[in-house]
C-alpha cells in the first residue's frame, strides 16, 4: 500500500514538474507532429496502399521512444543539477522505486505522442483509424508504454554515476527508431542486427500495436513486451543499487 | 552508547588532472577523524571553508563511502546498514538547491512525506505540524522558486525533520541568509534540542556554535584540531591576548617578522576595503604592541587596540596551528 501511495505520489509529482517546464512541453508537442508529417510524405509517396496506419503507428512510437529517452536520461541528471539526486538516493525506499514513478510519468506523456500521430494523419492525411482488434490495442497500449518506461529507468540508472551520460543516451535515439523497425522494415537491416532489435522492447511494443490495429498475431509480440518489460525492471534495480554503490564512492552524486 | 560515533574516519577523492596527458590526483579531504555525539546533544563541527566538514557529514549520512575507518549512527555502520540509517535521520544542506522549485513548498512536503514513510491519515498532520513550526503556514501553496533564501532554508528543515528523526545532521544552514532570518534559524535549531534530537551541526560562524552548541569539534585541512565545549576550548587561548593593528599594505615580509616574534601563536590578516585588519593572538599576559609595530616599517598604521581571546580567536588559534 505504501509503495502504490509512493508511486502514485511520484508520478503526480513528476507530471506536475514537466508541465511547468515550457521547453518539455514544445519539445513533446511539435516533435511528434513533425515525426507523422514526414512519416505520412514517405509512405504517400511509396504508393502503396493501406499502410498509412503503420506509418502513424510507427511515427507515434518514435514520438514515445524520444519523450522516454530525453525525459529517463534526462530525469536524473536534471535532479543533479538542482541538487535533489542526493536526496532521492538518501532516501530509505530502494532508488528503483524512488525513480520508477519519475520514468513512468515521462512515458505516459509520451503517449500523447502516439494520439497526436493519430489525430494528425486523420485530419490532415485521412488515415483511417479502424483497428482490427481494439480490445488488444487497448491492451497493448499500456503494456508498451509501460515496458518502455522501465526500459527508460534502466537507461537512466547509469546517470546515477556518470555526470554526461546523458550525451550518450541522445545518440540512441535514431538507432533505436531504426533497429526497432518504427519507420520501416527490418528486411532492410543486415541480418546481424536482428538480435539486438530483438532484445528491444521498443520493437515489440510497435509489433503488438501494429498487429493490434492493422492485424496479425498480437499475443507473442505482447508477450515479449511485458517479458523485456519485467527484465528491464530486474536489470534496473540491479544496475541502480550497483551505480548507487559506485557513485557513493566516487562521488558523482552531487555537482560539487 | 553515543548516537554519531566517527572513528578515524578518513576520505581520499581520487580525480584526474590535464587535458591532454591525464594524471590522477588524490585529495585527502578528511585525514582520520574521530568524535562521538551523545544522545540529545547539539554538537557543532566547525571549520574554514575546504577543511572537510560536508564530506564528514555525508559519510555520515551514507551519500559518501569513507575510504577508511569507520562511522556509526544509532549503532547502524553507515557502509554496511546505511537503510537502516537513513531511515533514522534526517539532514539538511545549506544553499538554495535541493528543492523541487518548481513545485509548491506542500508539494515537495508530500513527496517527501511518501519516501520517508509518513503516510495516510497522519501525512497531512505531520506536514501542517513542521510547517507550523518553520514559520511558513499560510505561503505552502507557493512554488519554491518564489521564496527568499531564509524561507528555502526554512522548508529544507521542515523536510528534514518531516519524519520525525531521532538524529538531525545540519549542514551549514544559516549559510548566506540575512542575519534576522540566520537568528530565527538558530532559534528552529535549539528548538530541535529541546524536542530531544539529537543534532550534528556543521558551520563555519563562531557566534552560532557559541550560542548552540554543547559542544565542539574544530576541523581543519580534514584533521580535527580541538574538540571540546566552546568554554574548554575559550580556555585554551584565555591565558593569551589579542593585538588588532589596522594597517594600510602590510607585506609578506612584515608579516613574517610578525610571526617570528616571540609570544605570537596566531597571525590573519582581514581585508577590509582600503585596510587591512591584523589580528595577533599571543601567549601569556606580556605587552607585545611596541614591539610588533617595530615590524610594520613600511606600512601605515591605524588603529591598535588589545582585547580578552573570543571563540574566534581559539578557532584562529587551532585552524592556524
Amino acid at each position: 500500500m505504501t509503495t502504490l501511495r509512493l508511486i502514485r505520489t511520484g508520478f503526480v509529482i513528476n507530471l506536475k514538474m514537466v508541465g511547468t517546464s515550457s521547453f518539455f512541453l514544445l519539445t513533446s508537442t511539435v516533435q511528434p507532429v513533425i515525426f507523422a508529417t514526414i512519416a505520412f510524405y514517405m509512405f504517400r509517396s511509396g504508393g502503396r496502399p493501406g499502410t498509412l496506419l503503420y506509418a502513424a503507428l510507427g511515427a507515434g512510437m518514435m514520438g514515445i521512444w524520444s519523450t522516454t529517452l530525453f525525459a529517463s536520461g534526462g530525469m536524473i541528471q536534471w535532479q543533479r543539477w538542482q541538487g535533489t539526486l542526493e536526496l532521492g538516493v538518501a532516501a530509505p525506499p530502494p532508488l528503483t522505486l524512488v525513480y520508477l514513478p519519475w520514468s513512468l510519468a515521462n512515458t505516459f506523456l509520451g503517449a500523447y505522442a502516439l494520439a497526436a500521430t493519430l489525430v494528425w494523419g486523420r485530419v490532415l492525411f485521412g488515415v483511417p483509424l479502424h483497428l482490427a482488434h481494439p480490445w488488444l490495442f487497448a491492451l497493448a497500449l499500456p503494456s508498451a508504454l509501460l515496458a518502455l518506461g522501465l526500459f527508460g529507468l534502466l537507461l537512466g540508472s547509469s546517470f546515477i554515476l556518470y555526470r554526461h551520460a546523458n550525451a550518450l543516451a541522445n545518440l540512441l535515439e535514431y538507432p533505436v527508431w531504426i533497429a526497432s523497425g518504427l519507420i520501416f522494415s527490418l528486411s532492410v537491416l543486415p541480418g546481424w542486427s536482428r538480435p539486438i532489435s530483438w532484445a528491444l522492447p521498443p520493437y515489440w511494443a510497435a509489433r503488438a500495436l501494429r498487429d493490434a490495429a492493422i492485424g496479425g498475431p498480437v499475443w507473442g509480440p505482447l508477450g515479449m513486451t511485458f517479458a523485456l518489460g519485467a527484465a528491464s525492471v530486474v536489470a534496473a534495480t540491479l544496475s541502480l543499487g550497483w551505480f548507487e554503490h559506485r557513485a557513493r564512492a566516487r562521488a558523482t552524486l552531487s555537482l560539487t | 552508547m553515543a548516537v554519531i560515533e566517527a572513528i578515524d574516519l578518513r576520505r581520499t577523492y581520487r580525480t584526474t588532472t590535464g587535458v591532454v596527458r591525464r594524471r590522477p590526483l588524490e585529495v585527502e579531504a578528511v585525514k582520520g577523524v574521530w568524535f562521538a555525539v551523545e544522545r540529545g546533544e547539539l554538537f557543532g563541527l566547525l571549520g574554514p571553508n575546504g577543511a572537510g566538514k560536508t564530506t564528514t557529514i555525508k559519510m555520515l549520512i551514507t551519500l559518501l563511502l569513507p575510504t577508511g575507518g569507520q562511522a556509526r549512527v544509532l549503532g547502524h555502520d553507515v557502509v554496511a546498514e546505511p537503510r537502516e540509517v537513513r531511515r533514522r535521520i534526517g539532514y539538511v544542506f545549506g544553499g538554495d538547491r535541493g528543492l523541487y522549485e518548481r513545485l509548491s513548498a506542500l508539494d515537495n512536503l508530500r513527496y517527501f512525506a511518501e519516501l520517508y514513510g509518513v503516510s495516510g491519515r497522519g501525512q497531512r498532520r505531520r506536514v501542517d505540524e513542521v510547517l507550523e513550526l518553520v514559520g511558513l503556514k499560510g505561503r505552502e501553496r507557493e512554488r519554491v522558486e518564489g521564496y527568499s533564501r531564509g524561507m528555502r532554508q526554512r522548508l529544507h528543515i521542515a523536510r528534514g525533520i518531516l519524519h520525525d528523526p531521532e538524529v538531525v545532521f545540519l549542514d551549514e544552514p544559516t549559510i548566506g541568509v540575512d542575519p534576522v532570518g540566520a537568528r530565527e534559524l538558530r532559534a528552529l535549531m535549539a528548538n530541535l534540542i529541546a524536542t530531544g534530537k539529537t543534532v550534528l551541526l556543521t558551520t563555519h560562524y563562531m557566534f552560532e556554535a557559541d550560542e548552540l552548541c554543547d559542544r565542539i569539534a574544530v576541523i581543519a585541512s580534514g584533521e580535527i584540531v580541538g574538540q571540546g565545549t566552546p568554554a574548554q576550548l575559550k580556555a585554551g587561548v584565555a591565558d593569551g591576548r589579542v593585538t588588532e593593528i589596522e594597517v594600510f599594505g602590510i607585506g609578506d615580509a612584515a608579516l613574517e617578522r610578525v610571526r617570528g616574534v616571540s609570544g605570537v601563536t596566531a597571525v590573519t590578516v582581514e581585508d577590509r576595503d582600503q585596510r587591512q585588519l591584523l589580528v595577533v593572538q599571543s601567549a601569556g599576559d606580556r605587552e607585545l604592541t611596541h614591539e610588533l609595530l617595530g615590524h610594520l616599517d613600511g606600512a601605515s598604521v591605524g588603529r591598535v587596540a588589545t582585547r580578552e581571546p573570543t571563540l574566534e580567536d581559539a578557532y584562529v588559534a587551532l585552524v592556524t596551528r
